[in-house]
């Protein structure tokens, strides 16, 4: 079977004021239809870039990227990709922000307005359609996003930090929304976080990343906990921490390389 | 709030400045003949309405005004559109462009005037550049500043290049224009009247040089109300415009805390 993303030693140079600095360096990583990987690593270990290598934001500077078993050239266009940050467009409210997507790939205005009504729907913002960007929590404007990007039912759905600016309990609460959301789609994820127990409460497989310079897949593990999930619940159960205690064993080793 | 509890204090701080400047005019404590009479003022004011001569004058004006403004705005946003979308373009234009910018424009009346005669041309020309590097610096500065997280967002839900400038760069670049139009209306009522004011034969400039030319200080300051007056409407036109369109911007009063 053809993975849904392949990366095959890809590395990645960038060029700063003082030279070359290799972010990553001979990744390898599969990503198989419908599965949900997390990768994990230090702060700077270059885990957006392998976000932008899969979205095709980036060309590698060596080695390669597969979709579908085919060398990836030019945008994924089977990607949806949730950004950190504020990608919104504050002149539009939050229905004309989902429908965007949509109207750019020829959808006609009404249908996608309509379509883009049923997925704030979805995601609980039904009352806050006409709601314009500024006049959105944190929370809420995750979940724009959210419909923004899987209202085009993308196969591959990329996610940088998406929840790292939210409270506690949104963050909880949004978790266990985009498990239901996933579960419903046929979507894989690549699902980036620093938190390791957001990566093992989330995901199929969880992939520790290597620290800055020269970024390397250091383990994965497969994170063999029973679904539906609820978050706020697994990680009270034995094997989480179990789980959480080995992981933990390796992603400091390179939190501390990282620091060093 | 504030203002509505302060509005009784503000039009009595005009009437106590309006009241002082009758008195030492009156017993010529100051002298009348450079100070004018706010009595005279209205009078002057009077006869200019009562007897229409303003009106004639006014329509010039606010003519010229009008047709500086969408000159300098159309040509504002075309090339601010072009040098933003187009780095290359920007580089090369880039010095010329600042030292328009730096030129103090308004030496481009007596050009203007030999080119485009005395007539209402020369003042919108003189408008029109004095509009132009205001929208065009909004435009350029609106293309340049769009947050590339939102590109990128709109790049990955499918944006060509044409619907980016469509969907993101336009509407970012309008932003900034709309935030400009308060600037941009009052240079293009500058333009009028300073253009009026250096050489012209019709519109308010014309009316202050005039009475200018004849020591008739009361028929100067009623000049001067009249443009006041002009550009607090036009002001007040703007902010009711941009209250529309930029119903998407956050203010004080419409961001939630949640």
């Amino acid at each position: 079977m053809t993975a849904a993303l392949e990366f095959k030693a890809v590395g990645h140079d960038f060029a700063t004021p003082n030279g070359t600095v290799e972010v990553l360096r001979a990744i390898d990583l599969q990503v198989a239809a419908g599965e949900f990987v997390c990768v994990v690593g230090p702060t700077g270990c270059g885990k957006s870039t392998l976000l932008n290598l899969a979205a095709g934001l980036l060309a590698p500077g060596a080695g390669q990227v597969e979709v579908d078993g085919r060398p990836l050239a030019g945008l994924n266009r089977d990607a949806g990709y949730l950004f950190q940050g504020d990608p919104l467009l504050p002149w539009r409210n939050a229905r004309d922000n989902v429908a965007l997507g949509l109207e750019l790939r020829g959808t006609a205005r009404a249908e996608a307005a309509s379509r883009a009504s049923a997925w704030l729907n979805r995601v609980g913002l039904g009352d806050a359609a006409l709601r314009y960007p500024h006049q959105l929590s944190g929370g809420m404007k995750k979940r724009v996003q959210l419909a923004q990007t899987l209202v085009l039912e993308p196969r591959l759905l990329l996610m940088d930090e998406p929840f790292a600016a939210l409270d506690v309990q949104t963050r909880a609460l949004m978790e266990n929304e985009l498990l239901a959301l996933w579960q419903a789609s046929a979507a894989a994820v690549v699902f980036v976080t620093h938190d390791l127990e957001e990566a093992i409460a989330l995901g199929d497989r969880v992939v520790v990343v290597t620290a800055a310079p020269g970024s390397r897949v250091a383990a994965e593990y497969a994170i063999d906990l029973a679904r539906p999930r609820d978050v706020e619940e697994i990680r009270l159960l034995p094997r989480f921490i179990e789980l959480q205690r080995e992981i933990w064993q390796a992603l400091r080793r390179e939190v501390g390389r990282g620091r060093a | 709030m504030k203002t509505r509890r302060l509005w009784p204090y503000q039009l009595g701080l005009l009437l106590l400045v309006l009241g002082a400047w009758h008195v030492s005019t009156a017993y010529e404590l100051l002298p009348p003949f450079f100070f004018g009479r706010p009595l005279a003022v209205a009078g002057v004011l009077r006869d200019w309405f009562t007897s229409g001569v303003i009106f004639g004058h006014l329509a010039v004006t606010l003519t010229e005004t009008a047709l500086a403004f969408c000159a300098g705005t159309v040509l504002g946003i075309l090339c601010g559109m072009w040098l933003g979308l187009y780095p290359l373009a920007a580089g090369l234009l880039d010095p010329y462009i600042k030292a328009f910018n730096a030129m103090p424009r308004v030496v481009l009346a007596p050009i203007f005037a030999m080119w485009f005669g005395l007539g209402v041309w020369s003042k919108v020309a003189l408008g029109t550049t004095l509009v132009f590097f205001i929208v065009f610096f909004n435009v350029y500065q609106g293309v340049k500043d769009v947050n590339p997280v939102i590109i990128a967002n709109a790049r990955m839900l499918g944006a060509s290049r044409r619907q980016l400038v469509r969907h993101v760069y336009w509407p970012s670049a309008m932003s900034w224009v709309f935030s400009s139009l308060h600037t941009a209306v009052g240079m293009a009522f500058v333009g009028a009247v300073v253009g009026e004011y250096l050489g012209s034969a019709r519109g308010v400039g014309y009316l202050i040089l005039q009475a200018e030319g004849v020591f008739d200080m009361n028929a100067v300051l009623a000049g001067l109300v009249v443009l006041t007056a002009c550009a607090l409407l036009l002001d007040g036109l703007v902010t009711r415009v941009e209250r529309r369109m930029l119903a998407w911007r956050p203010t004080s009063t419409t961001t939630e805390g949640v």
